[in-house]
Parts: C-alpha cells; sequence; structure tokens
C-alpha cells in the first residue's frame, strides 16, 4: 500500500503541494472569483424580482384602471338609461295629452253635433206641430164649420202628439 | 505490498496505481517539496477549476450554459450553507466551495481513462495525507471559529441541553471522543472511498486482460462478464467521486454548524 510504504518521504512534499494548490483554490478561486460568480447571480435574482414588482404594480394600475373606467361607463350606461326612460316618460305624457287633447275636441265636436241634431229634431218637431195645428183648424172649419181657436187646436193635437 | 510487486511482469498490482513518483527532486528548506505525479494532479486540478469557474465570470444578465453550470455549482453550496448554517453560512462559501470542487474535480480527474493515451491519472484524494490535511483544515475551522465566537462556552458543546448531572461526566466525555473523531472520518472516508473503487476497477481489469489471454473461453466467462462489471462499476465511481465530495463538504458544515450555534 503505497500511502504507508511511501509515507515517510512523501509526506512533506505531499502536504506542501496539497497547501499551495488548495490554497491557490481557495484564495484565486474561492475568494476571487466565486463572490463574483454569486454577485451576478445576486444581481439576476434582484433584477428579477424588480421587475416582477414592476410588472405586478402595472397590473395593478391597469386593474384600477379597468375598474374606474367599469365605474365610469356603468356611470354612463345609467346615465344613458335615466335619459331614455326621462325621453320615453315625457313622450308618452306628451302623446297622452295630445290624445287627450283630440278626445276632447272629438268629444266636442260629437255633443255639438248631437245638440244640433237634437235642435233640428225639435224646430222639426214644433214645424210638424204648428203644420198639424193648421191643418186640425182648416179640417175642423171645413168639416164641421166651427171656428176653433188655435190654443184649443194647439192643445187637442199636443194631446194627440203625446197619445200618439 | 509495494512498488517492487509490480515489477514481476505477468502481475498486475492493484495498488501499484498510487505509487508516488518524483517528477523533480526539490527541496527548500530542509523539507523535501518534490514536484511528483500527485502535486502535478494537484496541479492540474487547480487548474481545471479554475478555467471551468472563469468559464462562468462572463456576468452575463442572460447565462449562458457554461455560466449556468457555475452558478448553480456556487448556488447549490450556498443552499447548502444556508440549510445547515443559516444566514451566517454565506461567508464560509469560499471554503467550503473550494473544498467541494478542489475534491470533486480530483475525485473525477483521477477517473479520467487517460491511461489508452499513455498518461496515468493519479487519484490524489485516494491519500489519506491529502484527504487528512483536508480534513484537519475543515476541523481548525471548527475549532477557531467555536473558540473565537463563544470562548471556552464552546465546550458546552460536549454537554448537550438536558443532560442530567450525574451524566454530565460520560456524555461529555463521550461527546469529545465523537468530536474529535471527526477530522479521522472526514479523511478516512473520502480516502478509503476513493482508493476502494480504483482498487476493484484496477482488479476487475486484470481479470478482463488475464481472463482474454488465456483463451476465448476464460475471456468468454470471465473476461466478458468483469467488463460489463466494469462499466458499472465505473458510472458508480463516477457516482460516488460526488458523493464522497459531497459528504465531506456537507459534514464540514455541519461541524460548522456546530462551531457556530454550538447546540
Amino acid at each position: 500500500m503505497p500511502q504507508i510504504a511511501q509515507l515517510l518521504e512523501t509526506y512533506q512534499s505531499q502536504i506542501f503541494w496539497l497547501l499551495v494548490f488548495f490554497g491557490l483554490t481557495f484564495f484565486v478561486v474561492g475568494r476571487g472569483m466565486v463572490p463574483k460568480v454569486m454577485d451576478t447571480v445576486a444581481q439576476r435574482d434582484k433584477q428579477i424580482a424588480d421587475d416582477l414588482a414592476a410588472a405586478e404594480a402595472a397590473r395593478a394600475k391597469a386593474d384600477e384602471e379597468e375598474e374606474a373606467w367599469r365605474v365610469r361607463e356603468n356611470e354612463n350606461r345609467a346615465n344613458a338609461q335615466a335619459l331614455i326612460a326621462q325621453a320615453k316618460t315625457e313622450a308618452a305624457a306628451k302623446s297622452e295629452k295630445k290624445i287627450s287633447a283630440a278626445q276632447k275636441r272629438l268629444d266636442t265636436k260629437l255633443a255639438k253635433a248631437e245638440a244640433e241634431i237634437e235642435e233640428a229634431f225639435k224646430s222639426a218637431l214644433a214645424e210638424v206641430e204648428d203644420v198639424a195645428v193648421d191643418a186640425a183648424q182648416d179640417i175642423v172649419q171645413r168639416l164641421a164649420g166651427v171656428t176653433v181657436t188655435k190654443p184649443v187646436a194647439k192643445s187637442a193635437v199636443k194631446e194627440a202628439m203625446a197619445n200618439g | 505490498m509495494s512498488a517492487d510487486v509490480a515489477a514481476e511482469p505477468a502481475k498486475v498490482d492493484p495498488m501499484y496505481q498510487f505509487t508516488i513518483k518524483p517528477l523533480a527532486e526539490w527541496e527548500m528548506a530542509g523539507i523535501d517539496i518534490s514536484f511528483t505525479n500527485s502535486a502535478a494532479w494537484m496541479m492540474i486540478t487547480t487548474i481545471v477549476l479554475f478555467l471551468f469557474v472563469l468559464g462562468g465570470m462572463k456576468r452575463e444578465l442572460v447565462p449562458g450554459r457554461w455560466q449556468m453550470a457555475v452558478e448553480s455549482f456556487t448556488g447549490f453550496i450556498d443552499d447548502m450553507l444556508e440549510a445547515n448554517i443559516g444566514k451566517e453560512g454565506r461567508k464560509y462559501v469560499p471554503y467550503v466551495f473550494s473544498l467541494f470542487m478542489f475534491i470533486l474535480f480530483a475525485n473525477l480527474l483521477g477517473l479520467l481513462p487517460l491511461g489508452v493515451v499513455g498518461i496515468h491519472p493519479f487519484t490524489f484524494t485516494s491519500h489519506f495525507t491529502v484527504t487528512g490535511v483536508l480534513a484537519l483544515l475543515s476541523f481548525s475551522i471548527v475549532l477557531v471559529v467555536g473558540f473565537w465566537k463563544h470562548g471556552f462556552k464552546f465546550f458546552t458543546l460536549f454537554v448537550p441541553h438536558g443532560t442530567p448531572v450525574a451524566m454530565i461526566v460520560p456524555i461529555a466525555l463521550i461527546e469529545f471522543i465523537s468530536f474529535m473523531i471527526r477530522p479521522f472520518s472526514l479523511a478516512l472516508r473520502l480516502f478509503v472511498a476513493m482508493m476502494a473503487g480504483h482498487v476493484l476497477l484496477e482488479v476487475l481489469s486484470s481479470f478482463v486482460i488475464d481472463g482474454t489471454n488465456a483463451g476465448p473461453l476464460w475471456g468468454g466467462v470471465v473476461g466478458l462478464p468483469s467488463f460489463l462489471l466494469m462499466i458499472g462499476i465505473c458510472a458508480l465511481e463516477i457516482l460516488v467521486a460526488g458523493i464522497q465530495a459531497y459528504v465531506f463538504a456537507l459534514l464540514t458544515s455541519l461541524y460548522i454548524n456546530d462551531a457556530e450555534h454550538l447546540h
């Protein structure tokens, strides 16, 4: 086993060169280079974290803006809805007024026409009465030779017409 | 069992691969600092690891594959320390990262089949001198951090909360022994795992070669199954290379947690 057989003749150079080369490794690689490598990693991690935070903030802002937009949009929509509803009610009221006015006009026209008809009917009836009174006087004169006064004839006619 | 055995012909010594061969004999202040094959592979490991991490230093916002790979390793160590130690674990990332990657690259580079082109990888993590030094480093960090942060209160580590008064002494003794065993278990675990895997591969490959040389019958009965088994063991060894590096780093971070937070 050379590790033991050669121990006495080689241990000094083994230890010496190990300390030299491990020392070099430690001071040059371990102390000199590794911190820089780790620094790079840390820097990258920091940058990634920063970027993520910025992205997160941007997203939050976008969300906020969207929310504000939505609120505004909803408001606008509500306003529009209210406007439409108002216009609708106004239009409805207006048309109702118009309709009622027209109705009124029609009603008065109708009432007038009815009154006219009534009057015409009445006057026609009165004329018929007059004619009937004259006729009744005439008929009585001719047939009985009696002169009947107009009021008498009139009351007789009235009675007859009321019965008839 | 030493290098002499391998010199005999037609015999494969599975331990020969762990032999340290000096490439240049140097000495400094009475210390032998010969540049060996082991040192050479430590150097290669350091260079490969350096180049690997260098590829991840482009510092791009959108990482390429290489940068991604390096960052996933640092992130892995960072997460492990964060999970085991907490926020204070951050400052140990350079050490634990170096430890984990150094062991991982050493294990993986030692597994490379470069022998086919004449370069023989040397797995220096299969030497307990190396793993021992790494384990002692981790252990010293635990001690230094523990005493630095808590002073003599660090000794309360050996007395868990709610220990009955009568049991304090035996429990403290047991805790102290288990604490002192830590560097050995750290070092031995890695060294044994790496050595066992390499020996197994070497033995199986000797079965393949010797079986095939003995003729088609033995080649079919011994060589082929051994070869198929070797493929599986190779995959397993890659897994073990990662797991052992992970275990070393994980246990180090757990021990540092003890030092940071006591119990």
